[in-house]
């Protein structure tokens, strides 16, 4: 789910891009490290593989079809770090060229599907990967890496205020639950075909290599039980608004909706909208400014 | 004397799933020839090229570019002095536009950015696509394509070409502009290629390979005739 | 193909085209900075700024209907999220999405479709972006095109092998060939990969790209930076202050 433009609140996406996008810029360091800049071929054209995979349809049930995200895929293959900076380029050019996601909101949507769905896709497969429940860890990867990029979009959105009455928000839960199934089954197909038709990749877990993953993974499952958080929290119906209360967020929230009539909209930040404006272009600037100091050492 | 532009002793290698590609190999090439590597799929014509320029290294046996071995200490060298040009082109013309691809190998010998464009300017120009400078790689023809690659080889000026199946992905008038082109320029040549006509118009020597060794070297006519390497329509009975 | 499309009008020439990317960058994040902190008067404020989009565009000689209806690409989403606001009860909110999220969308594909990706990236790069991330998405772009190709071939393979079987499974059936597409699809990417790095060690490549062509600001880049931010700020203000 690419969240586009428009649909975020200010905090919300001001808030993301500064945690998605230097976050970001660090696992690019981490995966310089381990892959070395020789290796920018390889990720990229993995990244239009990705891409150009998503033209193929996997029929599930009667006239339905779905096809593969990736984050899993890439994590089990190429490592989480690797994967993580493939799906952050897939994003920037789906927002910049196909206009799928927005820019102002492409550190949620890099949050969402290239740092937590990639690195809680890999949880699974780097527990039990190696052992005799290895398909069923790939099939959890896969389902885990969408379920939890859904879920923290639906939270993103919510917490942005968009409200959704309880049975639409049921169906959109079951949809997840399709969706992430669906992506499981894929990932584990084409991993089965890949091992059938090149044997040795892709390639076991470095035990060396997996170590230093430790660390991520755990850091990791604290993210996806904070997602998991969120969502029970909004699903039940005071939820939100108890969420919003506590944090503030709730008077935003209100006042963001497009009416001439609220006089009290201005309330944010005490300053009208050249605050909220300020505030986004400083969530920007440190965005920015938190890359160049990750950056800065080649 | 000068040494030979390349020289190749005792080559053998094996990769890394044990199967063996090159078997002690001899080979030598000289100023101004042009060498067809003849042979069938995986009798190790591939892999003796990439061998050439130091991209496998791992057997017995030495290679000398220009009297320089091939070694980590030479590879710089050693790539400026001996172009390849590989297979498939969507592969090598990686750069968002041809100026820039071609460009990139004389800005990684450290050419000041206008240097490395004005020789690229050239190379495109030595191969007649001079007005193609500011296109993306992709809108090329596979013709077009594969003058660009060779372009990009030539901007590094270098003394000995290494052209891998260059006649694949071409139709025959692209076949036979770019046989024109090669015998336009003064560069030794190494061809490896299963298109008799085209070996037949560029190369003054051919070289056969079979599991790895060279069995035969000779007119290009004369190694086609002995290993019966030619297409003739099956018979009809 | 959509990109395919936009690449091609990113390649013409106007005032637009010859614009440094990072002030086109800059006026683009202003732009979307000024919508999405908007609510008061936004129905007004949204077509003043689509009125300056339009003009964009025309000005850009990139043909108008064809860019209205590709930024339409965020309508469908937009449209189910509305509707959900809709039966929530707060059609203004939905309404707002919609709007936002159009017009967010045209900013971003003018961007795209007057600067050819590269290029983009090179301006990103000086706002600090992770280079290495910008290569990444630079080589993912120029084999996009190629690997697409591929994949539409597997597509047709995975089909014809597929499709003899009906119902449940045939089902079965097409899946497991689309997952053998895949699986082949990704192998030879994988090696395409490992040509290009033999390609790119061919030419001497040291670890890092050396750029070509370094960006110069000109005083026609400096003029449109301080158009491109003052338009939708001044335009907000106006707006809002007539109310």
């Amino acid at each position: 789910m690419h969240i586009p433009d428009g649909f975020l609140s200010t905090p919300v996406w001001a808030a993301l891009d500064v945690v998605g996008i230097p976050t970001a810029g660090y696992i690019v360091r981490v995966a310089q490290r381990e892959f070395e800049d020789s290796k920018v071929p390889l990720l990229g054209v993995m990244g239009a593989f990705v891409f150009a995979a998503q033209m193929i349809n996997f029929p599930v049930g009667v006239g339905t079809s779905g096809h593969l995200v990736g984050g899993a895929l890439l994590a089990c293959t190429l490592g989480p770090a690797a994967a993580s900076v493939v799906m952050t380029a897939i994003l920037a050019i789906q927002a910049l060229v196909f206009q799928d996601g927005g820019i102002l909101a492409l550190g949620a949507n890099v949050f969402n599907m290239a740092i937590v769905g990639v690195f809680a896709g890999y949880l699974p497969y780097y527990l039990w990967g190696r052992g005799r429940a290895r398909r069923a860890s790939i099939f959890a990867a896969g389902a885990l890496s969408v379920a939890v990029s859904a879920l923290l979009a639906m939270a993103e959105l919510l917490l942005s205020g968009v409200h959704m009455p309880a049975s639409i928000l049921g169906v959109s839960l079951g949809l997840f639950a399709v969706s992430a199934l669906i992506e499981g089954a894929i990932t584990m197909a084409v991993i089965g075909a890949l091992e059938a038709i090149q044997p040795n990749f892709p390639r076991p877990l470095a035990a060396a290599r997996a170590r230093n993953y430790a660390v991520g993974a755990l850091a990791l499952a604290a993210l996806v039980l904070a997602a998991g958080g969120v969502v029970a929290a909004s699903t039940a119906p005071d939820g939100i608004e108890r969420l919003a209360l506590d944090t503030g967020i709730a008077q935003h929230a209100r006042t963001w909706i497009a009416s001439p009539l609220k006089d009290y909209q201005a309330g944010f930040l005490g300053a009208g909208w050249p605050a909220q404006a300020g505030a986004g272009v400083l969530g920007i600037a440190m965005a920015g400014g938190l890359c160049v100091l990750i950056g800065r050492k080649r | 004397m000068l040494p030979p532009l390349v020289l190749v002793q005792g080559l053998s290698y094996q990769y890394e799933d044990g199967t063996i590609a090159l078997r002690s190999l001899d080979f030598s090439l000289q100023k101004g020839e042009s060498v067809a590597l003849l042979g069938a799929n995986g009798s190790g014509k591939t892999t003796f090229a990439l061998h050439l320029n130091g991209l496998l290294s791992a057997g017995k046996g030495t290679v000398e570019i220009c009297g320089l071995p091939v070694n980590p200490k030479n590879l710089t060298e050693i790539r400026r002095k001996i172009g390849l040009v590989f297979q498939d082109s969507e592969s090598q013309l990686f750069m968002p536009t041809v100026l820039e691809d071609v460009a990139f190998g004389p800005l990684n010998h450290g050419l000041s950015p206008q240097e490395a464009a004005d020789r690229a300017q050239h190379a495109l120009h030595l191969v007649g696509m001079s007005t193609m400078k500011g296109k993306a790689p992709y809108h090329l023809s596979a013709g077009e394509k594969k003058r660009v690659a060779i372009a990009g080889i030539l901007a590094m000026d270098p003394e000995i070409l290494v052209l891998d199946e260059p006649t694949t992905f071409l139709d025959p008038p692209g076949q036979r502009a770019l046989a024109q082109l090669l015998l336009e320029l003064p560069q030794a040549k190494i061809l490896i290629t299963h298109d008799m006509p085209f070996a037949r118009a560029v190369c003054t020597r051919a070289a056969f390979f079979q599991q790895g060794q060279i069995v035969e070297e000779g007119s290009v006519e004369q190694v086609a005739r002995r290993h019966d390497w030619d297409f003739t329509a099956p018979r009809t009975a | 193909m959509h990109h395919v499309t936009l690449d091609q009008w990113s390649r013409g020439v106007s005032g637009l085209h010859q614009r440094d990317p990072r002030v086109k960058i800059a006026a683009v994040l202003v732009f979307l900075v000024v919508l999405a902190t908007a609510h008061r008067m936004l129905p007004w404020l949204c077509l003043a700024l689509f009125a300056v989009l339009c003009t964009v565009t025309l000005a850009a000689r990139i043909p108008l209907a064809g860019a209205l209806t590709r930024a339409g690409v965020v309508l469908p989403f937009s449209a189910v999220f509305a509707a959900v606001s809709w039966l929530a009860g707060d059609p203004q909110r939905g309404a707002a999405l919609l709007m936002k999220s159009y017009l967010s969308a045209f900013a971003v594909l003018l961007l795209v479709s007057t600067t050819p990706l590269p290029l983009l990236l090179r301006g990103f790069e000086m706002t600090g972006a992770p280079r290495f991330l910008l290569m990444v998405a630079q080589f993912l772009y120029r084999y996009l095109f190629v690997i697409s190709e591929e994949a539409q071939h597997m597509r047709k393979a995975a089909w014809s092998r597929g499709a003899t079987a009906a119902g449940l499974a045939g089902n079965a059936q097409r899946f497991r060939a689309a997952a053998g597409a895949l699986a082949v699809l990704f192998a030879r990417s994988y090696a395409r990969a490992g040509d290009i790095h033999r390609a790119m060690l061919s030419r001497s490549f040291p670890g890092y790209f050396r750029p070509l062509v370094e960006l110069h600001l000109h005083r026609e880049d400096v003029a449109f930076l301080f158009g491109g931010v003052l338009t939708p700020i001044v335009l907000r203000v106006l707006i809002e202050g007539a109310s």
